[in-house]
């Protein structure tokens, strides 16, 4: 009973101003009261315009930058601004996905704040329609030498398998990525994929006037309140303490809800108006975004939220961010349909409400109205704030990086291979089920992840991709590069990209250095995006990434689908044969900014000029599409970290193959870090027919062998390994690193 | 057609994986019961699925040995027709008592999903007639407790009884023996934790898991 003694009074709110430690500014506060509605807020309107306008919510900050987005294209059918985005994927079927961050609460408790993350975006997908049939993680740590770092690693890694092993999501992919800038504010994020039919989709709307509003899920506790402000707000050693803002998350209950809402959707799509998760913010954001997007009202009981404790007060049952639960809009008369079958799955549903048509937001409580305010002034009205921008003074008159001297090649490679974020990440990937549904073609490790769709000769490539430190060094550039490299893996297994989603890990918007970093790599992405044909569909904003005022570098994870017409298209990364010839596809340049190889040799904060160029990096990729689909190619892996010694090693390791060659590039430039690069292989009888079509693109390297080692002349020595070496480096490096 | 029963238990995440098994690539009709599901009478085969079961919280299987359906499954196995668990299916089985032995946590406490060699130990049950004695294969495994346990004499037991049907190569769980998979002393209940419905098409790495099917459908051709 303690909280409803003590609630403030809408004048002691006034006065007292607690909503600035909400995340709410006088002047919003002002706005509010009164614009809006003409009146103080009391206790529990203040706290729901606190979290409705919290950053995370309503994206006031990033929104101005945001609409630079592309996101049109032919295959769109839900673009953002639901749960998740839907593209057209022929024969009436859609693929559905999103990415989305969940780092702080991941900081504060790894294990659960990982496990609910990945359970918050898979009710994102199913709530459109859509069978969710894959994940997968980008994840940044600092670097392994600090325990705490191992400790995030391992329990995020166990979180993220926990629940995704438990509901039976294949988890694909990924990427895991280490700099001492994630010291203290670990990166994760979780990006799920589902399936549907055209037919089945449905959008988070309540429709229709006296249609009943149903909650369904887990009970509301007191955990997670202020989860959304506590993400739009930075981090400091001490607010370690502030678990209550951390959820817990049950994927047993998170499968039947799945299972439950499915069936719904697929056998009652005529009663069901709408759904959406309770996400951020809750049962208010559900309901009030399901209002706004219907442009109705709606009124609910919190006396009839089903809760996990007593005495919950109407601000805590609207702030909760008890996990898996969601919220129906059904036809009026039709409900009990709904509440047996949640029943037969032993879910909790209940009616709550139902929607009005003058668009005002009414909660009761113990028959008292304790919230009666425009539906749009929660959702609508949030002023937005075009922040001050200013570009960082180390952007200014930025010199081309040195050229690293390489005096032992064969050293230097297995250095980095030894990396962690080269190395070999098996020993986390396979804590993940990755191929439970039984579609997974291309297990986590590739390129690309490859699942088929069942019953026709389509299959979906996926992957994330962010090289945070080529941004650091030009966010436009690099945001180019983000998309560019993501595409490349989506090619390089023989798909088409289609769209992208993402997850936007930046610095605080109030910082105008990192509110410029942002404006321009959104702007990069979109760029990309659009000469891609890759509409962006979904995403996620994540600021305030910083620690104790030390900001991450900007971290624009991109998470790209690509579409395989045909599964004979599929080609990994991987040589299958001895004997087979091998091309370089793409001019090399001493691009060493950002590079691997410069933080290997000491550089730890990158520097130097980046170079990239978006007509070859698509002239690149359509080369390699054209001769995947006249069977040309045993191979395609793309050239990221490491450059060319690191991508022909890893294409060696899967079959024990060997490779000798000779290049015209230097020692160093094995490693340089030149965009818009593949490595191919041909077998010899269609070489021909491969230099026809490739032209001066693609230079012949060398040929694969039986001989356990990889030789390679170049212009000034050669590099020689012995490749059984360098794949027990590349497989124990991490493992090690991580004891 | 000979009729494949799919137990599905609540949470349970493998059953439409071993349902189009049956279905599309062994051509034989596969149907999902529901743990409600009081009489397999019907069928010709009971399999229980792998992946979780009631979320499996206190301990794999624990819970999914009181659910309704589990009286029908012994009563079928009774019966000595074929009873096949898979992963947690295994583990439900073992919580049942229908197989001797458990299956702790594995030794390094971490979850592993990866291919794994196998030997069929033996080729005289009905689950694995249709491979050769000895024969090397290689299924999925993905379990967080899959480290079959049991005791000296148990093991001597399924040892003289010829109840090993697959051992691991590199034993990656911590296994008594490098065991993958037993048969009760009747041979006609099998519990195996790697996956053979993952590996039943080329695209998905490998067929040998067909072979355990296959070796069902021989069975019961020779019955009719």
């Amino acid at each position: 009973m303690q909280e409803l003694k003590t609630e403030l009074t809408p004048a002691e709110i006034r006065d007292q101003k607690p909503y600035e430690a909400w995340g709410l500014s006088e002047r919003e506060y002002d706005y509010i009261s009164q614009k809006l509605i003409g009146r103080l807020p009391n206790y529990t309107e203040t706290g729901l315009f606190a979290v409705m306008w919290s950053e995370h919510c309503s994206y006031k900050d990033s929104k101005p930058i945001l609409r630079k987005f592309w996101n049109d294209g032919s295959r769109v059918i839900q673009g953002p601004g639901e749960g998740a985005g839907v593209l057209d994927i022929g024969d009436g079927q859609a693929v559905v996905f999103k990415a989305e961050s969940h780092n702080h609460p991941s900081f504060v408790e790894p294990f659960e704040g990982a496990a609910t993350g990945v359970g918050g975006i898979i009710r994102d997908i199913f709530s459109m329609g859509a069978k969710p049939i894959a994940s997968l993680d980008s994840l940044r740590f600092g670097e392994l030498d600090n325990p705490k770092n191992r400790y995030l690693l391992t329990e995020i890694v166990a979180g993220i398998a926990a629940y995704g092993n438990c509901i039976g999501i294949p988890t694909v992919g990924g990427e895991i990525g280490f700099d001492s800038v994630y010291d203290g504010n670990p990166l994760v994020n979780v990006m799920c994929v589902g399936l549907m039919d055209q037919a089945d989709l449905k959008r988070g709307r309540a429709t229709g006037t006296g249609n009943s509003i149903i909650y369904v899920g887990a009970k509301t506790g007191r955990d997670g309140i202020h989860g959304a402000t506590f993400a739009s707000n930075e981090f400091s050693e001490d607010k370690e303490a502030d678990r209550s803002a951390v959820q817990v998350g049950d994927p047993f209950m998170e499968k039947l809800l799945t299972d439950a809402c499915l069936e719904i959707i697929h056998d009652h799509a005529d009663i069901l108006m709408g759904i959406q998760d309770m996400g951020a913010a809750g049962l208010v954001s559900s309901s009030a975004e399901m209002a706004s997007k219907a442009k109705s009202g709606v009124t609910m009981n919190l006396d009839l939220v089903p809760q996990r404790e007593p005495n919950m007060s109407a601000y805590e049952i609207m702030l909760s961010e008890s996990q898996e639960r969601m919220l129906l809009c059904v036809k009026k008369g039709e409900e009990q349909t709904v509440l047996d079958i949640f029943a037969r799955y032993d879910l909790d549903a209940v009616v709550v409400g139902h929607v009005t048509d003058d668009r005002q937001y009414r909660l009761y409580q113990h028959g008292k109205c304790v919230t009666d305010v425009p539906v749009t002034s929660l959702v609508d009205d949030v002023v937005e704030r075009e922040q001050p921008s200013t570009k960082p003074a180390r952007l200014e008159n930025v010199q081309p990086a040195e050229t690293p001297v390489v005096m032992n090649p064969a050293e230097t490679l297995n250095k980095l291979l030894a990396q962690p974020t080269i190395a070999s990440k098996q020993v986390v990937f396979k804590q993940y089920d990755s191929q439970v549904q039984a579609n997974t073609a291309v297990t986590p490790g590739s390129d690309a992840a490859v699942v088929r769709v069942r019953h026709t000769k389509k299959a979906l490539a996926m992957t994330t991709d962010c090289n945070a430190r080529f941004i650091y060094l030009d966010p436009y550039a690099g945001g180019q590069i983000a998309v560019s490299e993501a595409a490349r893996n989506i090619v390089a297994s023989g798909g088409i990209p289609i769209g992208i989603t993402d997850c936007l890990n930046f610095g605080s918007p109030n910082d105008p250095e990192s509110y410029w970093e942002l404006d321009q790599s959104v702007q990069g992405i979109a760029l990309a995006c659009e000469q891609f044909d890759t509409p962006v569909i979904s995403g996620n904003v994540s600021m305030y990434n910083e620690t104790d005022g030390h900001s991450i570098y900007p971290t624009p994870m991109i998470g790209m689908v690509g579409l395989i017409e045909d599964i004979a298209y599929l080609t990994t990364q991987s040589f299958k044969a001895s004997g087979d010839a091998v091309y370089l596809i793409g001019e090399t340049g001493n691009d060493f900014a950002g590079s691997e190889i410069q933080k290997l040799q000491g550089q730890l904060t990158p520097t130097g000029q980046i170079n990239f160029d978006l007509a070859a990096e698509t002239a690149n990729q359509q080369l390699v599409q054209q001769a995947i689909r006249q069977g040309l190619l045993q191979n395609a892996h793309d050239l990221s970290e490491g450059g060319v010694g690191v991508a022909i090693a890893e294409a060696l390791f899967e079959h024990d193959l060997g490779f000798e060659g000779q290049t015209r590039l230097t020692n160093s430039q094995l490693f340089s870090e030149t965009q818009s690069r593949f490595i191919v292989s041909v077998s010899p009888d269609k070489q021909a027919e491969f230099e026809a079509l490739a032209g001066d693109k693609a230079v012949l390297i060398g040929q694969t062998t039986h001989q356990d080692q990889l030789l390679i002349k170049t212009a000034d020595g050669e590099l020689k390994a012995t490749r059984s070496k360098l794949k027990a480096t590349f497989g124990g490096a991490l493992g090690c690193l991580m004891k | 057609m000979m009729k494949f029963a799919v137990v599905s238990f609540p949470g349970s995440n493998c059953d439409e994986d071993l349902y189009y098994a049956i279905k599309d690539d062994l051509h034989e009709a596969a149907t999902i019961v529901p743990h409600t599901t009081t009489d397999l009478s019907g069928f010709d085969v009971v399999l229980i699925p792998g992946g979780f079961s009631y979320g499996d919280y206190l301990r794999s299987g624990a819970i999914a040995k009181f659910a309704p359906v589990m009286p029908a499954v012994k009563t079928f196995a009774q019966a000595g027709r074929p009873v096949l668990g898979i992963c947690n299916g295994f583990q439900i089985l073992t919580e049942a008592g229908l197989l001797p032995g458990t299956l702790q946590h594995n030794r390094q406490m971490q979850f592993i999903c990866e291919p794994e060699p196998l030997k069929v130990e033996n080729n005289q049950t009905m689950f694995t007639s249709a491979f050769q004695d000895q024969q090397q294969i290689t299924l999925p495994i993905a379990h967080g407790e899959g480290n079959y346990y049991c005791d000296e004499a148990t093991l001597m037991r399924l040892r003289e009884n010829h109840q090993i049907a697959f051992t691991y190569q590199n034993n990656p769980n911590g296994s008594v023996s490098d065991i993958a998979g037993i048969t009760n002393e009747a041979g006609n209940v099998l519990g195996m934790m790697p996956h053979p419905e993952r590996a039943v098409e080329t695209i998905q790495g490998g067929t040998d898991g067909l072979l355990v099917f296959k070796s069902l459908l021989q069975a019961h051709l020779r019955t009719v």
